[in-house]
């Protein structure tokens, strides 16, 4: 049989009308009707405004304020992950909306490790779609992977921590790394400048590979340097508000302080406008690109390959054995099981009779 | 003594505290210098005058405090510092043939700086301010308030001041529970009262100045506008340098000698006596070991 691969391509010009250039609107319903989804992580200290930000983001309440809870002697011990999703629509465009919470990262006196749950979170629905992948039935696929995760430095206008060069080294290759400077309204013009140049000289050094809007070679000059004025501004200087003030008669979303009025939809009061461009409008399609065809494959190829697989994920040529293989373990596992649970449960049956009998005979 | 996280604007609040350059930021300048594995302890003596007045300042800087992944016992090297002092004055003290005047290098205050985070304490935090208010004089402040509105500044203080009371951590100014003498004990109380309602303080602090209203003040121009550090509505500046210089700065050093010291000099002594019983030898006043 020809291999359909290797008959060479002809250019062709055309006659006439055809039509197929309306494509791109069939796929604009398509998606449309589909709606998308979007998983975004959200790391950093306590107080940094993570929660704001994700609700200045949304322009929802995805988080509630957080309550003030009385003192207390025990506090939580390890890192916990906190999902909640969202359904939001704009002009009949519906977004579910997944963000990844992660309390209590940096928070302790001792945070070595702190990014190991975080870790092990990413790659468990790497590993959850990977599974699903190699169903026999896809007809339900349901997609956990998070496509962007957003770290929160602190405004110490010096350099990076520690805890936060440790945190993206470690993760930088298994998820869209964006790294924002966190409450940046603390910061004059020439501390945010300073402070940008040293955190970009800190990861050159360190060799962490944070996130790179891609650029196209046939975009149109506007778009071009819509996509420059994004990357020059990395890491984000951001500012979050998700309650309305005044300033000079107008409402704002923003902060006001004795000293005047920080406007978070202003970009030359913060880059929080080019942060939600390139989340949001410009950039989502891409990072969610990125993960799968990109993050996920290194991931799914390491792990394969480390369970010695190399060719096909079916070692045998019935790709069926290999599910009767693994359904007969699991089954014999399941009967293992159930025959040691009813050993325990006669024996303590048996145990609860003789102190009766015991008892009785008292 | 400053104590407190990198970044948070120490050097930067004793140089406005005591309008001059009196220490340098420690903080890393190049991408490839090491981190610090320890908290260091570095000191530096100035001597400054106001009208005729001589000031011999001591300021201890205590930078790699709260900057490793693990911080366990990151407060060690400070703790030992402050009571290596008391060692130094006791065995002074306590020598036959002492100075008229002992060189006094224990600490008299301990600025202790909390990160404006909005929310609570951190833990590190509380072990910290705990362990150090048993042996010196603690003042927490809120470091770069400028980042908190007026409402989160005052509910930040609030949870802290919470926190503080149901950790039992003992601050400056200790409260005097000795009777009302007179009119001046009673104002004194009063001010006393008050000064603990304002702690902790929210400052900001700046070498650089700015101008406001044609004046030129010290102050940071951000992008919401110009804060003035001597300004009261825009932060505490002015009335922890009150605090501290003006009314309080003697009283400061008295409650050390009297109080801290004291109570360093008491368990040491005691100690000594308990291990020179068991050891039944004696007793040798010039070893506290």
């Amino acid at each position: 049989m020809p291999d359909i691969s290797s008959i060479p391509v002809v250019k062709k010009a055309l006659n006439g009308y055809v039509g197929f250039h309306n494509l791109p609107n069939q796929v604009h319903k398509k998606s449309v009707k589909k709606g998308f989804q979007f998983t975004l992580m959200v790391v950093g200290e306590s107080g940094l405004g993570k929660s704001t930000l994700v609700n200045t983001l949304f322009n929802a309440s995805l988080y509630p304020n957080k309550e003030n809870r009385e003192p207390t002697l025990d506090s939580p011990k390890t890192v916990e992950i906190q999902t909640i999703s969202a359904d939001i629509e704009e002009n009949g465009v519906k977004l579910k909306l997944n963000v990844i919470d992660t309390p209590g990262f940096g928070d302790f006196v001792n945070n070595e490790e702190s990014w190991k749950p975080i870790l092990e979170n990413i790659e468990s629905r790497y590993d959850s779609y990977l599974e699903q992948e190699s169903r026999v039935n896809r007809k339900k696929l349901v997609d956990t992977r998070v496509h962007a995760c957003i770290y929160f430095i602190a405004p110490t206008g010096h350099s990076l921590k520690p805890l936060d060069i440790e945190f993206m080294k470690r993760l930088a290759h298994c998820v869209n790394l964006i790294p924002v400077i966190a409450k940046s309204d603390t910061l004059t013009e020439d501390e945010i400048s300073a402070f940008k140049s040293r955190i970009m000289e800190d990861i050159a050094f360190h060799k962490i590979s944070i996130y790179q809007p891609l650029t196209y070679e046939n975009d149109d000059p506007e778009t071009l340097q819509e996509h420059k004025d994004i990357v020059s501004k990395i890491p984000f200087a951001v500012v979050g508000s998700d309650r309305e003030v005044d300033s000079n008669g107008t409402k704002v979303r923003g902060r006001k302080y004795p000293w005047g009025v920080i406007n978070v939809d202003d970009e030359s009061h913060c880059d929080f406008v080019k942060l939600r461009q390139m989340l949001v409008r410009t950039h989502m399609e891409e990072l969610k690109e990125h993960t799968i065809e990109v993050l996920y494959e290194t991931y799914r190829a390491k792990k394969l390959i480390a369970s010695g697989l190399t060719e096909t994920i079916h070692s045998t040529a019935n790709p069926l054995s290999r599910f009767e293989d693994e359904r007969a373990a699991h089954e014999q596992k399941m009967s293992k099981m159930e025959a040691e649970m009813k050993a325990v449960f006669q024996q303590k049956v048996a145990e609860k009779e003789s102190k009766l009998k015991a008892s009785e005979d008292e | 003594m400053v104590v407190g996280r990198t970044g948070l604007g120490k050097s930067t609040l004793i140089n406005t505290l005591f309008a001059a350059h009196l220490i340098d930021s420690k903080a890393s300048k190049k991408s490839s210098d090491p981190p610090r594995q320890t908290t260091e302890i570095i000191n530096s003596v100035t001597l400054i005058e106001e009208n005729g007045i001589n000031l011999k300042l001591t300021i201890t800087d205590t930078p790699g405090y709260g900057d490793q992944v693990n911080n366990e016992r990151c407060w060690e090297p400070i703790v030992k510092f402050v009571k290596e002092q008391y060692s130094s004055y006791l065995r002074k003290e306590l020598t036959p043939a002492r100075e008229r005047r002992i060189n006094d290098t224990r600490v008299h205050c301990i600025l202790f700086f909390i990160a404006p985070t909005g929310h609570s304490l951190a833990p590190l935090d509380i072990a910290v301010m705990r362990k150090l208010s048993e042996n010196s004089n603690v003042i927490p402040v809120i470091a770069k308030s400028d980042s908190l509105t007026p409402e989160e500044r005052l509910n930040f203080k609030k949870r802290i001041k919470e926190e503080i009371e149901f950790h039992g951590i003992r601050l400056y100014p200790l409260i005097d529970t000795e009777e009302d003498y007179n009119e001046a004990d009673r104002i004194e109380k009063q001010l006393a009262q008050q000064i603990r309602d304002t702690i902790p303080f929210a400052i900001v602090g700046s070498e650089m100045n700015v101008v406001v209203d044609g004046k030129t003040v010290r102050g940071r121009k951000t992008r919401a506008g110009i804060i003035n550090v001597e300004n009261e509505q825009h932060c505490e500046f002015v009335h922890l340098r009150n605090f501290l210089m003006r009314t309080h700065l003697h009283d400061m050093i008295e409650t050390t000698a009297s109080v801290h010291y004291e109570n360093f000099r008491t368990k040491q002594l005691l100690a000594l006596k308990e291990s020179n019983g068991i050891k039944n030898t004696s007793a040798n006043g010039n070893d506290t070991g």
